[in-house]
């Protein structure tokens, strides 16, 4: 196969290739493909997205650290900032339902550790196909379980969501998980690679075969066959990754460490490369160094695993025994894998052989932005809706009330250990918004996930704006805004 | 009073715990997995949690670590114990407590609200209740399930060792047990989670008796 032929499995055009080879001034390597192919993905490069998610409003006083990071931070007074983050992770979920969502709590917990935040609560929002699709109760007990078997073993408690349940999910479920940490405003954490000759860390588990190309996936269409794709879904370790959350906490009150950031998609290649764009500095590692759980693993694989529970952290010159010292306290893999460059570059050697050399602008600026031909969408240019036929008001009434979109959600908060450590002011199923008193503190946040997918999909910019305000209107019934030292925050 | 929290790798209730004995005026101090001298602590909280993971049965990694053959020689020496959680299922594993604790018959997960009962007064723990006391405290499991043979029980309920008792037995527990001792009164073990209602502004503050019961058993 020749490499161009190899892009296009890679999920790249051929316009994209070019454009490549054109600032490489060579072809890549087969590792380099691999790179390549995961950075300039829709999941980690957002390239059609992109120039329309610059057009939310991301300044204010009391933001204070807007997109860019592992995670959002909003100033809460007193010195502390609530940091935040929501994600999805619906193809995984579709696939294996338990562990697509389990990862996504893990991935969304360690966006915000990374930060220096010990996360306080999490919430997520569901959609599933309708309730009497084949498919649907697989789905929705795989996912629901996988949240609380992650979520209650790392001991952050699961304190509210929404969930609705509608036919065009039946093939594209969505699973969004969020979680809120607190964190001094002052010692905040950045994923960033800075200094020259600095030491790089690997913390955490070790990289195995699972989730290769998991970025690429995340960026298809569904298709018939698409359960085959088994393998690109991550398998995630609850306890390891509460073993990671305590032992990144407990290394950040050294102040050994200079920049951190969680393996997410496309693991070790998107946080080191990531890091070393903020820094504006280059990073080499070797791959002989990185803590494995597979035997002969080429560099492409370990580039590309996506390994749950893995941290890479720039350690400050002569703090090194420390990271020793507590990740061995913890029982967890760790090894110096290289170091910060001045060159630029994302240099990767493996048996002293460079086997990948890119610079770091052609995997982050330079990767391609699309903006994508719009149209109005033709249901929205049909003629207005007419009101269905709903017979006996009475009997209306009753299919409402037994409506699976309204019922209780007591059978899903109940699997989920909504009250460890000692937070939860107000229950699920008892506000409108969850209310978390922040540790020491005599204050508290609240923190909700609501949107009307329907009105979303009749009129995507009124359906969001009320999606705002909805959600803006559930953090209000709980007190929160009108209590003036209560700070409003809301997502989605 | 200082009162040993264990922390074994996977605990989650520990920070918690610690946080509710400082509230009725002890000094708690973390215990970790591999330590082994407890001889300065006037009690000792195994507290919730997934010890080691619990991916083999709940406790029984646990139970082999080097801080348990400690809790052994503090508990044999007449010392407070209390399992809450997956503490309860690490004493049963211990043999400290007998029994079992086996997956709820729902087959869930369930974090939420239980009705129970106090039965026995005569622990280091319950010693500030009246007997009969009724009282609500949240649970937070997916094996709450206690069993105990046909003689065990018998004998749990002639030397009355059932502690706590369901009113509504929410996960098939035998005899409605949450919560049981040993015969001397100074282990016990509960599934429900007296930390998570100890003040107020959580909207629950009955779960203080279990802490301060012990202050006062060992002053």
């Amino acid at each position: 196969m020749d490499l161009r032929e190899a892009a296009h499995e890679h999920g790249l055009t051929d316009q994209e290739y070019d454009h490549a080879v054109a600032i490489l001034g060579r072809e890549p390597t087969w590792t380099e493909l691999g790179v390549l192919s995961v950075m300039w993905s829709e999941h980690c490069s957002y390239k059609s997205s992109r120039v329309h998610l610059k057009k939310f409003p991301t300044t204010g006083p009391q933001v204070v650290l807007g997109p860019g990071e592992n995670a959002g931070a909003v100033d809460i007074g007193d010195g502390l900032a609530a940091v935040f983050k929501m994600e999805s992770h619906n193809h995984p979920s579709f696939i294996e339902p338990y562990q697509g969502a389990a990862t996504g709590v893990g991935g969304i917990l360690r966006d915000v550790f990374t930060m220096g935040a010990r996360p306080i609560a999490s919430l997520n929002s569901l959609r599933f196909g309708a309730i009497d699709h084949p498919k649907t109760p697989h789905l929705f007990h795989g996912v629901v379980a996988g949240i609380a078997g992650y979520g209650n073993c790392v001991g952050v408690p699961t304190v509210g969501g929404e969930i609705y349940f509608d036919p065009c999910y039946n093939g594209n479920i969505l699973v969004n998980v969020f979680t809120v940490g607190i964190a001094r405003k002052d010692s905040i954490f950045l994923g960033v690679a800075a200094g020259v000759g600095t030491p790089v860390f690997y913390v955490g588990a070790g990289t195995g075969r699972d989730g290769i190309h998991g970025a690429t996936m995340a960026s298809e269409q569904f298709e018939e066959g698409s359960e085959e794709k088994r393998p690109t879904v991550q398998v995630g370790d609850p306890f390891r990754e509460k073993l990671l959350i305590e032992a990144c906490l407990e290394l950040m009150q050294t102040g050994a460490i200079i920049g951190i950031q969680d393996m997410g998609a496309a693991g070790l290649t998107s946080s080191s490369v990531e890091m070393a764009d903020r820094g504006k500095t280059g990073i080499r590692m070797d791959i002989d160094l990185v803590p494995k759980r597979e035997e002969g693993m080429s560099a492409y694989e370990v580039l590309l695993s996506e390994s749950q529970e893995r941290m890479l952290i720039v350690i400050a010159e002569g703090q090194e025994d420390k990271v020793a010292q507590v990740f061995d306290k913890w029982e967890l893999e760790w090894g110096r894998v290289g170091e910060v460059t001045d060159t630029r570059n994302f240099e990767i050697w493996q048996h002293g052989e460079l086997v990948c050399n890119l610079p770091v602008s052609l995997l982050t600026s330079e990767a391609p932005v699309y903006d994508r031909p719009q149209a109005r969408p033709a249901r929205l240019r049909d003629e207005a809706a007419t009101w269905p036929d709903l017979g006996p008001l009475d009997e209306a009434l009753v299919r409402l009330l037994g409506s699976p979109n309204i019922g209780s959600r007591r059978l899903v908060y109940e699997q989920f250990d909504h009250q460890v450590g000692l937070g939860t002011v107000v229950l699920p199923g008892a506000g409108d918004a969850a209310v978390l008193r922040i540790p020491g503190e005599k204050r508290a946040i609240a923190i909700a996930v609501d949107c009307n997918s329907r009105f979303v999909y009749l009129d995507p910019r009124r359906g969001a704006q009320l999606a705002v305000a909805e959600v803006t209107r559930n953090i209000s019934c709980t007190g929160a805004a009108a209590a003036g030292h209560h700070r409003l925050f809301e997502f989605r | 009073m200082r009162v040993g929290v264990v922390v074994f790798p996977g605990s989650n209730c520990d920070r918690d715990c610690a946080h509710v004995l400082s509230l009725v005026g002890a000094t708690p101090e973390f215990v970790w997995h591999r330590d082994t001298d407890l001889s300065h602590l006037g009690a000792v909280v195994l507290p919730g949690g997934f010890s080691y993971g619990d991916y083999l049965r709940c406790g029984a990694v646990a139970k082999i670590s080097p801080v348990m053959s400690a809790v052994r020689e503090f508990a044999a020496a007449g010392r407070p114990v209390i399992g809450i959680c997956n503490g309860f299922q690490i004493l049963v594993e211990s043999e400290l407590l007998p029994g079992a604790l086996m997956r709820n018959e729902s087959l869930s997960f369930q974090c939420k609200d239980v009705d129970l009962r106090v039965e026995s007064t005569a622990t280091a723990f319950t010693a500030g209740f009246e007997p009969g006391t009724e009282l609500r405290l949240p649970i937070a499991n997916a094996e709450g399930n206690y069993t105990i043979d046909e003689r065990g029980l018998a004998e749990l309920e002639e030397h009355g060792q059932v502690v706590l008792r369901y009113q509504n037995n929410p996960n098939g527990s035998v005899g409605d047990i949450a919560g049981i001792s040993n015969r001397q009164g100074n282990v016990v073990g509960m599934m429900p989670h007296p930390e998570r209602a100890s003040e107020s502004r959580l909207g629950n503050a009955v779960g203080r008796t279990f802490f301060e019961s012990v202050l006062n058993f060992v002053s």
